[in-house]
């Protein structure tokens, strides 16, 4: 692999590690919004999920600073056009991660009417973040953004590829949520809710994938690279996706609990890198390249060897923290 | 069709203001909790560090405390911050295509910095309940680090912006030769960093022993508030003198590197020896109005000779200089000004308390303590403003004009109004929460804390041990 193509997997690991953490939250935002018609069982699911959200929601926001700084120390000349083009999803996107940050932050400060109050802005915003990220991503591969400078700010993203992935995003991560919280249910002894979560998770799954099948057919039509990429060399991938997720599915409608987490995970990991390999070579299909998009050599160094810091670092410090709270240090 | 429209509805000129005051705003929002980040939790340690050592509860309570309201500053912290990031990009999207690969590392250290730093104040916050004694302590050690490392690492970002090297431009304006460490050190963050973390601990410190010193005004002069006001304050206090030598290396180094900013600062309309030092005034052509002027000092304090030669505007293009000099010369002024005050307010808190071993009892100290959180909060955003008002029509110092750099994108003025709303209301909703963690102890919750239960439970426990 060349200098700019480690960086483009540092960076796509990022947006991996960002899409399954961050997405849970988001995800678990998703499912307390839904909540709200399901009176009784609906008021305790919203505790669980205020309780999960815990120590780590930080944290896993941080992988998006990751990836914008990567980005664009990495790629400054797709950071440029994909800013100028792009401007409106974006602004929404962070809109959201302005509001629900501090909707959550707030929801455990305030009670009453206040902390309704604060917990309905986090519930809301977070359907937004996730869906304009998708928009991001699908105008991307929709070939809207062009490598010389500002595209369409609206056309770009208004447009069927782009809407259907931020639709995808929104349920996978809401999916990934409701995996993780059947666990976390399951794990306080909560059985009410680990039916209640497990049930919500069933329904995404079948309307994700219903999503994704459209999507194909979609991105057959508008983004022809991409999808000829996802059927040929990231095949395999795309057939693990669908057996983790078959398979998940299966565990979900059977009550399983073991084992599921990593099988929901596993599915969306693996469209991720199909993605990636249906990308390659490119950052911007058709028109810009990894290698054109790449910025100086010693700030590809320079990245690398931040993120090794950044593993010898990062890496022994989540395992502690969670270490920590395996042993119920944290209560 | 964007770029038509750009040209015909949206001028730059017009586009121009509107970023800069976007990013401005949201920079001098942002800047005030990122000072809070930087110092609270070191505040918060030493309180803890005395509470454990002299096995004193109040100074426990109180390093609790304020680490709840330190969990709440943190997230709009963080909100604001990634807000910052990709304000970068939106606002300024040539300026990020042509130089973020030689600034980036900055940031992309920066990132490692909160990692650190969002992972251990969660393990501090939840582990008072658990971790026993002085392992609780330790969790709180790499959030200060964290803490020196993040300011570090952006403040070098902005350094570099003054100061720019660690790259050569080649016939053609393309950037070549990038060397990132040379970016990161470059001259201006040797006294930008250190000014900026004093700073951070001058802002939190006299912030925090402000609201004491309110109580004490209020008549509960009792242990807790003495104590609540003692630490945080000794903390700015010696910060202070410290920064007033790290602020007058900085001046000669922008007198050294960044003339026309210099020429803003003191408003020097023609290069020569001999300059005056003007004290508040109006910066005219005709040099300062309504001022008070010291004869020679400026030049003295240049290069500690009165015959030093201090450039002026007469030696500097006219689309090369700063824009409002009076502006400048204000906030430098303020800067200055306020900075000499809290000097003198640490010297009297120091007096007493070297001689007396109390608190000073003058109800004017405890006035003034009151007043000084918010000096030092108007001292860091004048030393903003100099900084970044005195670099234009620079983004980058002689390589890249700020309008070069500008989005064509449209309503920023609208984003800008709703920023400026939405902040207004985080920030008085902040105060809210500060308000109810300052009253209650036991049963208030915070974003990584655990719930009401556990905490009294907790509690419980304490006044047993
Ligand atoms: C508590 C806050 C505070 C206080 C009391 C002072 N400063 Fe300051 N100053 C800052 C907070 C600050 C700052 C906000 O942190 C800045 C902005 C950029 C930077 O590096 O620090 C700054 C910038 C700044 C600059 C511009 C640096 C540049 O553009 O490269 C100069 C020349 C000074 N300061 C000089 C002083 C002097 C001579 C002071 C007192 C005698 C002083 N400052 C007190
Ligand atoms: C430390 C990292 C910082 C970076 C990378 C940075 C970057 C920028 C950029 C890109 C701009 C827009 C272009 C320009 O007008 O020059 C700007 C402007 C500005 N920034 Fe900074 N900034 C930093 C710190 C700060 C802080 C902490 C403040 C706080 C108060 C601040 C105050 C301003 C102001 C007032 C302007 C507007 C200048 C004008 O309108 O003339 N900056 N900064
Ligand atoms: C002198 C200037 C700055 C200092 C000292 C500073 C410091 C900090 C600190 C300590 C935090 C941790 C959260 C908190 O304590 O509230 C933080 C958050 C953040 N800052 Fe700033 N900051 C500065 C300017 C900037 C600028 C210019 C940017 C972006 C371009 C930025 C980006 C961020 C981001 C992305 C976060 C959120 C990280 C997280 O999620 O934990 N900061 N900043």
């Amino acid at each position: 692999m060349s200098k700019p193509e480690v960086a483009a997997a540092i960076l796509w690991l990022g947006a991996t590690l960002y899409a399954v953490f961050g997405g849970a939250d988001f995800g678990a935002g998703i499912l307390s919004l839904f909540s709200r018609r399901d009176a009784e069982v609906g008021a305790r699911a919203r505790r669980r999920i205020q309780h999960s959200l815990g120590p780590v929601w930080e944290a896993n926001h941080v992988w998006l600073i990751f990836c914008l700084v990567v980005l664009w120390t990495a790629f400054p000349k797709a950071f440029g056009p994909l800013m100028e083009t792009l401007y409106v999803p974006l602004t929404l996107a962070l809109i959201g991660i302005i509001l629900r940050g501090s909707g959550f932050a707030f929801g455990h400060t305030f009670s009453g009417a206040g902390r309704e109050r604060a917990e309905e802005v986090f519930a809301a915003s977070s359907l937004m973040t996730p869906f304009f990220m998708g928009c991001v991503v699908g105008a991307i591969a929709d070939g809207a953004v062009p490598a010389s400078g500002p595209g369409e700010p609206f056309s770009s993203w208004l447009a069927p590829l782009p809407l259907l992935v931020g639709a995808l995003f929104v349920t996978s991560s809401a999916y990934i949520a409701a995996v993780f919280l059947t666990d976390d249910a399951g794990r306080a002894g909560e059985t009410e809710l680990v039916d209640y979560f497990r049930r919500k998770a069933i329904g995404v799954a079948i309307v994700a994938g219903a999503l994704a099948l459209v999507g194909l057919v979609v991105l057959r039509a508008e983004a022809r690279f991409v999808f000829d990429g996802l059927v040929g060399e990231a095949l395999p991938l795309m057939i693990a996706s669908l057996l983790l997720g078959g398979l998940a599915l299966v565990g979900l409608l059977r009550g399983a609990r073991r084992g599921l987490r990593p099988l929901a995970v596993g599915a969306v990991v693996a469209v991720i890198w199909g993605w990636a390999i249906a990308q390659h070579p490119y950052l911007f299909p058709t028109s810009l390249t990894i290698d054109a998009g790449a910025g100086a050599g010693a700030a590809l160094s320079a990245v690398i060897i931040v993120f090794g810091a950044a593993l010898l670092t990062v890496i022994p410090s989540l395992a502690f923290l969670y270490w920590l709270s395996q042993r119920q240090l944290l209560e | 069709m964007s770029e038509f429209a750009s040209a015909t509805l949206v001028p730059v000129a017009d586009n121009l203001l509107a970023a800069r005051n976007l990013m401005a705003f949201s920079l001098g929002f942002h800047i005030i909790l990122a000072c809070i980040g930087v110092a609270l939790p070191a505040v918060m340690l030493v309180a803890e560090y005395r509470g454990r050592k002299h096995n004193d509860p109040v100074s426990l309570d109180l390093a609790r405390k304020w680490s709840k309201a330190a969990a709440v500053l943190f997230a709009v912290g963080a909100v604001t911050g990634t807000a910052l990031s990709f304000e970068l990009g939106l606002l300024w999207p040539k300026f990020m295509e042509q130089w973020g690969d030689v600034f980036g590392t900055g940031f992309a250290i920066e990132g490692i910095f909160f990692f650190t730093e969002a992972i251990f104040i969660a393990i501090y916050i939840y582990g008072w309940n658990r971790l026993e004694g002085w392992k609780h302590f330790w969790t709180g050690v790499p959030i200060v680090i964290a803490g020196i490392g993040g300011a570090f690492s952006v403040v070098a970002v902005n350094s570099w912006m003054n100061q720019p090297e660690g790259f050569t431009l080649a016939a053609d304006g393309s950037v070549v030769d990038v060397a990132p460490l040379d970016a990161l050190f470059n001259p201006a963050t040797v006294y930008e960093f250190p000014h900026m973390l004093l700073a951070a601990y001058m802002v939190c410190g006299f912030g925090l022993a402000s609201v004491y010193a309110v109580g004490w005004l209020k008549g509960r002069r009792t242990r807790r508030t003495a104590v609540g006001f003692a630490i945080p304050f000794a903390i700015a206090a010696i910060a202070t003198p410290i920064q007033l030598f790290v602020g007058d290396v900085a001046a000669r180094g922008v007198a050294d590197h960044q003339p026309a900013k210099f020429a803003g600062m003191e408003c020097i309309q023609e290069t020569g020896p001999n300059q005056t030092e003007w004290v508040g005034g109006i910066c005219t052509d005709d040099g300062v109005k309504l001022g008070i002027g010291i004869p020679g000092l400026d030049s003295f304090l240049v290069g500690f000779n009165t015959d030093t030669v201090v450039t002026g505007f007469n030696d500097i293009p006219d689309d090369q200089q700063p824009p409002a000099p009076t502006l400048l010369h204000l906030s430098f002024d303020a800067m200055v000004g306020i900075g000499t005050g809290l000097l003198g307010l640490a010297a009297w808190f120091a007096w007493v308390g070297i001689r007396h071993r109390r608190l000073p009892t003058s109800v004017w100290f405890w006035r003034a303590a009151a007043l000084s959180g918010v000096g030092a909060v108007v001292a860091m955003e004048a030393g903003w403003i100099v900084t970044e008002v005195g670099r234009q029509p620079w983004i980058v110092q002689g390589f890249m004009r700020t309008e070069d750099a500008v989005t064509q994108a449209q309503g920023i003025w609208f984003v800008f109004a709703g920023t400026v709303l939405l902040y207004a209301a985080l920030a008085v909703i902040s105060f809210k929460a500060l308000k109810i963690i300052a009253r209650q102890s036991s049963d208030v919750t915070v974003p990584y804390g655990p719930g009401p239960a556990e905490q009294s439970e907790r509690s419980e426990e304490e006044g047993t041990r």
